[in-house]
């Protein structure tokens, strides 16, 4: 705190900059000038920067509980769930996280695009930026699948199925992405080395392409100002946008924090590939293209999910090398900026014609409120745990209790397990019934043996009539199953 | 060095307002990650702070077979444990016995000296360690070897003519019975 403009060093200071070379390190990334000043427009990219690491953080958390395999995913982010301790808090704050960069890379490349900052040698930066918002769609979608429940089963089925259009190589890329023909185990392994390690690299590199490329530019500075040669006086990064930065930064979590609190994101029940009800929505960022997608089937499928897609993507991409011009300002610059506004507008409407279609079609309506329902019972049920695969088999405790032994024959005899699996374990044709016994009383069972619910009964269950002494063991039978 | 010096001219006249305002961010950032990290800490420490107690009762078998006991008899319960999001369930050796007011009883077959497998050896009457040779009453009662205590008894209870018993593991080495998570 000397008053000649150089802070003086502490011992320690001093020694470590001899060796880091921090000081300098630091100062020329604080001192970055930028012509026409701080300004709120430009925070967003230091918001995506600090959602990335928040991203990372929760999810370093969450794979502390999480087994990345068809068996125990949805156990393990059920567990986190409903009994880690602020477990479904940090869960919402890596889910909605998700939505939150979507949001914040719209923001961050709308203002870029407006104010023509990707002009005057800036190709790369914007390239790479590109890249990085596959990638950030990458991790949305890869992240999607990993608690395995319905809609994460069936929307990445139908995700991976898209894959399969593309001509020649479509059927052998979606294989590879799915470790084989079906959604399986694979899968979730193969999605869950994507989401952590393999795009989380990828997103590492090309941030620093992006940000090196971008200070080797220079800031653009406001829509009027020379790209090249900036006229306008520079203020440094220091202090003024810095603290706008942080503020915006603060901003996000705290938002977040309230959602995630208020609103925490559920889970729905175990994915069931035998279910053939199930209707998928993707997450609200991919509702257009979803809807998009809808409008092309048979021959000019190639058109639409290929070629036209190639085009936007390529003129995306692209756009610093079509559009060599200098002048930044949006309104001198109709056709680019009415392209781009055009795009948006488009797929803002293709997810409002998606949504307003769902509610038009009763039968939809009904099918996605059933599905809202089961999530609801799914998440207000008590955490079950799984039972290991090395304990004593649940046939052999049924044995060991007279009456669920005789029940088990009356099991077999009435060809319950036809259906149900031998030990109740389910088959395709119908649900396992191990654990029933935890999720209903006696009465219950009996109650639903006797008239099935309209749910059971439009799955092939028939009612199920016997007598006193021919009821009770089976229950018990049943409620051994564990 | 002389590039520098215009632009920290430049940006701010006062030094002292400056590094005034730079601990303020720093205080700042860290009380906001300090908040951020309760949430945190609170998930990781999850499994050492609740730790499940519920204790679950195991069948043993029907009263009326050990009505007419007259040596210890072994018996396999099955207990479940939780293993942070799974549930285990495996087989643990128990003996059932009569006290000396004939009461039945439920013996651990866990030595409490260094945790072997205790068997009651028919010819002798007793209960004897192979791993040091402790050896026990048929009631569990120590009567010489190494073990500082007796065996452990379990807690007990009869429903619907059913004997039912807690299964726990108990600290070894130890002259009093004391329960281990």
């Amino acid at each position: 705190m000397s008053a000649d403009g150089k802070e003086s060093k502490s011992g320690f200071r001093a020694w470590l900059d001899h060796r880091t070379g921090l000081d300098s390190l630091l100062r020329h990334t604080l001192d970055e000038p930028i012509p026409g000043g701080a300004k709120i427009a430009y925070v967003f990219g230091s918001g995506l920067l600090f959602l990335f690491l928040s991203q990372i953080v929760t999810g370093v958390f969450l794979a502390m509980y999480y087994v990345p395999s068809a068996d125990h995913a949805h156990t393990t982010v059920a567990y986190i769930t409903k009994e880690v301790t602020g477990g479904s808090f940090l869960r919402s704050i890596h889910a909605y996280g998700s939505s939150a960069i979507i949001i914040v890379l719209l923001l961050h490349m709308t203002q870029t695009f407006l104010y023509g900052s990707y002009k005057g040698r800036r190709e790369l930066v914007w390239v790479a930026g590109c890249v990085l918002l596959a990638l950030m769609l990458g991790m949305a979608f890869t992240g999607y699948l990993l608690p395995w429940d319905q809609k994460a089963f069936f929307a990445t089925t139908v995700g991976t199925n898209i894959l399969s259009e593309i001509p020649w190589v479509g059927n052998g890329l979606k294989e590879l992405l799915r470790g084989g023909t079906e959604m399986g185990t694979l899968t979730v392994s193969r999605f869950f080395v994507l989401h952590v390690f393999v795009i989380p690299a990828c997103i590492f590199a090309f941030v620093a392409i992006h940000v090196y490329s971008f200070r080797k530019a220079g800031a653009a500075g406001p829509a009027t100002e020379d790209p090249v040669s900036p006229k306008l006086p520079a203020e440094t990064f220091y202090p003024k946008q810095l603290v706008m930065d942080m503020g915006f930064a603060t901003l996000i979590i705290v938002l977040l924090g309230l959602v995630a609190y208020f609103w925490p994101m559920d889970l729905g029940p175990r994915a069931d590939p035998a279910d053939t009800q199930f209707m998928p929505r993707p997450e609200w960022y991919y509702v257009p293209v979803f809807q998009y997608l809808k409008y092309w089937h048979g021959s000019t499928a190639l058109l639409g999910i290929l070629v036209i897609p190639g085009i936007v993507g390529l003129l995306l991409v692209g756009l610093p090398f079509f559009d060599r011009s200098l002048e930044r300002r949006p309104w001198k610059r109709p056709i680019s900026v009415g392209l781009f506004t055009i795009v948006l507008l488009g797929l803002a409407a293709l997810g409002v014609s998606s949504y307003r279609q769902d509610m038009r079609n009763p039968g939809v309506a009904a099918q996605l409120r059933a599905q809202q329902e089961a999530t609801k019972e799914f998440m207000n049920a008590k955490f079950e745990p799984e039972l290991s695969g090395s304990s004593l088999s649940a046939q052999n405790v049924a044995l060991s209790n007279p009456e669920a032994a005789k029940g088990k024959e009356i099991f077999e005899a009435q060809s319950c397990n036809a259906c149900h699996g031998d030990n109740g374990v389910g088959t395709a044709a119908a649900p396992k019934l191990v654990g029933v016994g935890a999720k209903y009383d006696a009465a219950r069972i009996a109650a639903l043996l006797n008239t099935p619910s309209a749910k059971m009964t439009a799955g092939g269950m028939p009612p199920v009539q016997l007598k006193d002494d021919e009821m009770k063991p089976l229950i018990a039978y049943l409620q051994s199953l564990n | 060095m002389p590039q520098v010096e215009p632009v920290t001219q430049k940006q701010s006249g006062d030094p002292n307002r400056r590094s005034f305002l730079a601990g303020l961010l720093a205080a700042g950032s860290a009380t906001v990650g300090a908040l951020l990290a309760i949430p945190l800490v609170r998930f990781t420490l999850h499994p050492v702070l609740a730790r499940t107690t519920d204790k679950s009762w195991s069948d043993v078998g029907k009263v009326d077979e050990f009505q007419n006991l007259d040596a210890p008899v072994k018996k396999l319960v099955t207990i479940e444990q939780r293993d942070g999001w799974r549930r285990t369930m495996t087989e643990k050796p128990v003996y059932v016995s009569k006290d000396a007011q004939g009461q039945l009883i439920v013996l651990s077959a866990v030595c409490t000296h260094l945790g072997c497998s205790v068997p009651f050896v028919e010819k002798e009457r007793r209960f004897i360690c192979p791993c040091h040779l402790g050896n026990f009453a048929p009631d569990g009662t120590l009567l010489s070897g190494p073990p500082p205590r007796s065996m452990d008894r379990l807690e007990t209870k009869i429903e619907d003519g059913t004997l039912k018993t807690q299964y726990q593991f108990f600290r070894q080495l130890t002259h009093t019975k004391e329960e281990l998570a």
